[in-house]
């Protein structure tokens, strides 16, 4: 019995680490420059087993630094918008509030209901947590700067981020309360509906570079800005749009944060957290935010690639970082200037606009590949030019319309 | 065998785990609880599906399953009822007749064991990892599983409008 696992299963799985290892991805640098040279006579296995702990370990210890910076600067862009100055007074301009607020986290009570279900209580942030770090894997944060380099790269992702939902359920229903079990029966719904513009916008950016790898899906954009996918055809352009108001949906951030919504189930499925549990929660959504992000870059805006082509410096790492942090900036902008929908316009909006348009997408993104076997000058000059005249057009007609009415009307979607 | 023994470790650990879950889906009374282990379950299945270098089938295994059927599962059990406390109750009829089912499937499962001749030589034909996804997509649009996959989507799409019809009904009563 256990010769057939060792030789036939396992002989497969070893070719696949074999090949894992020829590519330069997080795992075989910190193998061969940090692990090899310290503990020179470990076996080979230990030493990637090793090393792919110790990437983990680096985002297990980089990502909860994300929200410290997010949380402040959140409430520095509020604190804008309102014609406040926001936090001021721990640390010079209030930098330090985020750290403060984390240390009285740490040492406020962590209650558990009396009637709740215990065990799925204390289980529902782990849950959430740990899916929002398996997502951080698969991003190509810059050249060879990449945990592992999948070949279904992207699908692993959806899949991945699909799981955070049942963290979401198990928090609510476990509180045994019913503000938390709205809330999560709330957030199932909206992330479940949502899930399909959203995957159906990346199939437009699959269909266009034939792979469900991050690191082709970036090499495909190396052209500079014109060669992004956003812009490679009038499609995707749409699909972009339709990607990143999705995304804010999963994320359950404003104008879609009905899971979470203060004015009617106090604070949706995490009412009942507190202390360093509802902390958790709290990181996972900022990490959450940051990876939608950092997708959305990979996918339509050229990833680690630069505005011009060959630009390598440190790997692309800083272009990334930038533009990740801009579409971090568009959601924190959104939320403190749209209001909240009712569910029913959040279902229209999902199933009688998106996916339609999803659809469209998939059909004329189709087409396009057809018309255009190979990407040359042609079709990105076309594209723009189509992308060009239609943004001129949306503005007259919305503009006029807007200028008609002095008071808009809150449309229905 | 000595450098493989990890690998051996991590599969018999993913096979444990969806082994146990399994049990713990049988066993438990809670049905949420249930459901919760039936995660695990998918997700241990997910993982073997990975050592048989079936990865694309591995992430639609938790995206189907996890992201979309467990959820709706939980969906209708906390719709139904708000109460923390859903036990099950066994009947004995059913009982006997799930005793049954196990047992037929278990004895077919023995049979398809014992009469697979040579279990050594399944795979190793020296092939290397090649991208599942390329394979699966050509496979059922070259026309070799054309049909089964149209008769797959049209099933889902006559569900899609079933559910539609059935909660318009509800809306207009």
């Amino acid at each position: 019995m256990s010769d057939f696992l060792s030789e036939s299963f396992f002989h497969n799985f070893n070719i696949q680490e074999n090949i894992q290892e020829e590519t330069g991805n997080l795992v075989s640098y910190i193998k061969g420059n940090v692990i090899n040279p310290i503990f020179p006579d470990f076996p080979m296995e230990l030493g990637t087993v090793l090393a792919m702990l110790v990437c983990a370990g680096i985002f297990v210890a980089v990502v909860p630094l994300l929200p410290l910076v997010l949380v402040l600067a959140e409430r520095k862009v509020a604190a804008r918008f309102q014609n406040r100055t926001g936090p001021m007074r721990v640390g010079p301009w209030g930098t330090l509030q985020t750290l403060a607020d984390g240390i009285k986290l740490i040492f406020k009570e962590d209650f558990i209901p009396q009637q709740g279900d215990k065990l799925l209580f204390r289980l529902a942030p782990y849950i959430m947590f740990a899916c929002s770090f398996a997502v951080f894997a698969a991003i190509p944060f810059g050249q060879n700067i990449l945990v592992s380099d999948f070949n279904i790269g992207i699908f692993y992702i959806m899949a991945i981020s699909s799981v955070i939902v049942m963290g979401v359920i198990m928090a609510g229903w476990s509180s045994n309360s019913k503000w938390s079990l709205l809330g999560s029966l709330r957030s199932a719904a909206q992330i479940v509906s949502y899930e399909i513009p959203l995957g159906l916008s990346i199939l437009t950016v699959i269909m266009l570079v034939e792979s469900l790898g991050m690191r082709e899906i970036v090499e495909n954009q190396s052209g500079g800005i014109f060669t992004w996918l956003i812009f490679r055809t009038p499609f995707t352009f749409i699909a972009f749009f339709v990607f990143f108001i999705s995304a804010i949906a999963e994320v359950n951030r404003t104008p879609f944060d009905l899971p979470e919504a203060e004015s009617e189930i106090v604070a949706g499925f995490h009412t009942e957290y507190s202390g360093m549990r509802f902390a958790l929660f709290f990181i996972a959504e900022y990490a959450n935010m940051f990876a939608v992000s950092a997708i959305g870059v990979t996918l339509f805006l050229g990833g680690y690639e630069g505005i011009l082509p060959g630009y390598d410096f440190l790997g692309g790492l800083p272009g990334f970082v930038l533009k990740t942090l801009g579409l971090v900036f568009v959601m924190m902008w959104l939320r403190w200037t749209l209001p909240r929908l009712r569910v029913d316009q959040l279902m229209n909006l999902c199933w009688k606009y998106f996916i339609p348009i999803s659809f469209f997408n998939i059909l004329g993104t189709g087409i396009w590949g057809l018309i255009f076997k190979d990407d040359d000058v042609w079709s990105m000059g076309i594209s723009c030019a189509i992308i060009y005249v239609c943004l001129i057009g949306v503005y007259a007609v919305a503009g006029r319309n807007l200028a008609r009415r002095p008071e808009p009307q809150t449309s229905s979607a | 065998m000595e450098e493989l023994s990890l690998k051996t470790f991590v599969f018999y650990g993913f096979a444990l785990i969806t082994i146990a879950s399994a049990f713990a889906v049988v066993s438990v009374r809670n049905i949420v609880h249930a459901a919760f282990a039936l995660m695990v379950t998918l997700f241990g299945v997910a993982g073997l599906y990975v050592f048989l270098q079936a990865d694309f089938l591995a992430a639609t295994q938790v995206i189907v399953y996890v992201g979309g059927i467990l959820v709706l599962i939980l969906f209708g059990v906390m719709m139904t009822s708000g109460r923390l406390e859903m036990r099950i109750h066994i009947q004995r009829g059913q009982l006997l007749l799930g005793g049954g089912i196990s047992l037929a499937l278990l004895m077919l499962l023995l049979t398809v064991i014992a009469n697979t001749p040579k279990w050594e030589n399944l795979t190793d034909d020296g092939t290397q990892l090649q991208p599942t996804t390329e394979r699966i997509g050509k496979l059922i649009l070259d026309g070799k599983f054309l049909l089964p996959f149209e008769v797959a989507s049209v099933l889902l799409l006559v569900a899609l409008i079933g559910a539609a019809l059935i909660s318009r009904k509800e809306i207009r009563d």
